[in-house]
């Protein structure tokens, strides 16, 4: 028995490819500039397999910014986003999924999203059905398989929008706030999803502002502050004792002016 | 001079009692006008998808020059189409003047610029919305146009429509290239401009009424589309 993030195609593409081709993903040096507005500055950081990172840091201090860089999304202004020392190029980009705080979803059903996503990840037509109905179950989404994707709830869509990303059996999983409206029911729904898609090797990489969410999902957390990486540190560490006056304020509840 | 009401009572008989020659026109305008529409879809959809998804030198000079094809006055594209199929003109060899297939063409010219200009305004609108997605999901070229296109569908079908009403409802070039031959290139337009003409309001008036009805037909289904996507959650 295997389930969509241990499929026989994740286990041959796992095979085909070096571990750990992708690792570590490095930023060096990178900026990135809207006008004359740094909203990057000169960030470097490495990720490497293994612990869940977190993301947190105030409104407008990078964190989407960051993940849009590493996804590929966005280019540095400055400074570079390297896989192994190597751009991202077309192979690379589908070991690295992304997860929007708003799910775009396609004017589809929900199993329709899903075979999209799998013929663009380039799953070959006669594995589709098989590897749809297991995301479909990942995602509990067997029941509404043929509704439209976009009259679903809230967490409905954000499950889609998970199992669409695990599609594709990234080696690192980005997810930006993805429970950021949901309720609680549907955030625990979105966790369990991430906690064992993180069981299963894929890295995750979350922004989120809820501090308890991060002390639930994190192994390590990256404060980010005015662009710029501002405290790195086990979970337990931040939470408890925040080296960075930036990061002590943000805990304390204080606006960072 | 008919009386007025007279003409109105006769052109509802003819359109109740099925007359041949009326049928034969309106099979006739159908057939031209489904055909062209469906030859400017093949060339204006992918056209009006690469205009809005495609990164070129020239994107903007051509879609300003797309914009602006779909105000082309039909009686110029009539005698354009006119001095390429005339015995003298280039494609003169192929004999096409004055046949429904030259008609097909003309209205096509018409035509294409519309849905390409309408669908480059639908598919930008969504490209804004998926871009990223469809980017982080390493989607090719053609895949995002393909994409673009199916979840576009009510839009781009809204669009056809409109090519539609406007194919029904030229007059010009269509009178121009196929030259209104009875039972040959006679359809809906030409024929109450001839009619009408002639004085005989009664058939005139029948075709009329059936284009003003079809006009109505095509704009309920738009509507229609519309309202059926929005509450499918598919618009």
């Amino acid at each position: 028995m295997h389930d969509a993030l241990t499929s026989p195609a994740r286990q041959r593409t796992t095979a085909a490819a070096p571990a750990g081709a992708i690792w570590p993903v490095a930023l060096e040096d990178a900026s990135f500039a809207a006008g004359d507005k740094t909203l990057i500055d000169r960030l470097s950081l490495q990720l490497t397999p293994g612990l869940r990172s977190i993301v947190m840091g105030p409104n407008g201090a990078g964190k989407s910014l960051l993940l849009r860089l590493v996804a590929g999304l966005l280019r540095p202004s400055a400074g570079r986003v390297t896989f192994a020392g190597q751009p991202l190029d077309e192979t690379l980009r589908r070991r690295v999924a992304i997860v929007f705080q708003r799910p775009v979803l396609l004017r589809r059903s929900v199993a329709a999203n899903l075979t999209h996503a799998l013929k663009t990840y380039g799953v070959p037509r006669g594995q589709r059905a098989q590897r749809l109905d297991e995301l479909l179950s990942l995602g509990q989404l067997e029941s509404i398989a043929d509704s439209p994707a976009r009259v679903l709830s809230g967490g409905e869509q954000q499950r889609l929008s998970m199992v669409r990303a695990l599609a594709a059996e990234p080696d690192l999983l980005l997810l930006d706030e993805p429970t950021a409206s949901l309720d609680p029911q549907a955030t625990a729904a979105i966790e369990a999803l991430v906690s064992q898609a993180a069981a299963k090797g894929v890295k995750i990489v979350m922004v989120t502002h809820d501090r308890g969410q991060a002390l639930r999902l994190a192994d390590e957390v990256l404060f980010l502050h005015r662009g710029q990486l501002a405290e790195r540190a086990p979970a337990e560490t931040f939470f408890a004792q925040p080296q960075s006056a930036a990061a002590q304020a943000y805990l304390e509840g204080r606006l960072l002016l | 001079m008919q009386d007025f009401g007279a003409a109105f009572g006769q052109a509802f008989a003819l359109i109740l009692s099925g007359d041949a020659d009326l049928m034969e026109i309106i099979a006739l305008s159908l057939r031209v006008t489904i055909l062209a529409v469906a030859m400017a879809c093949a060339i204006g959809l992918p056209l009006g998808a690469l205009l809005a998804v495609g990164r070129f030198p020239g994107r903007g000079a051509a879609t300003v020059f797309v914009n602006a094809l779909m105000g082309l006055p039909p009686v110029v594209v009539g005698l354009g189409v006119y001095l390429l199929l005339s015995s003298a003109g280039p494609l003169g060899v192929l004999q096409l003047l004055y046949t429904p297939t030259a008609m097909v063409i003309a209205q096509t010219i018409l035509v294409t610029p519309i849905v390409a200009a309408l669908t480059r305004q639908v598919v930008e609108d969504l490209h804004a919305e998926y871009d990223e997605l469809l980017r982080s999901m390493g989607a090719r070229r053609l895949g995002v146009i393909a994409t673009l296109l199916w979840d576009a569908r009510y839009s781009l079908l809204t669009t056809a429509l409109a090519g539609l009403g406007r194919a029904l409802a030229e007059v010009g070039a269509v009178i121009i290239v196929g030259g209104n031959i009875n039972h040959v290139t006679r359809v809906m337009t030409t024929t109450i401009a001839l009619e009408t003409s002639k004085g005989n309001l009664s058939l005139a008036l029948g075709l009329g009424i059936i284009l003003v009805g079809l006009s109505i037909l095509v704009n309920g289904l738009v509507m229609g589309l519309r309202g059926s996507a929005a509450r499918l959650a598919y618009a």
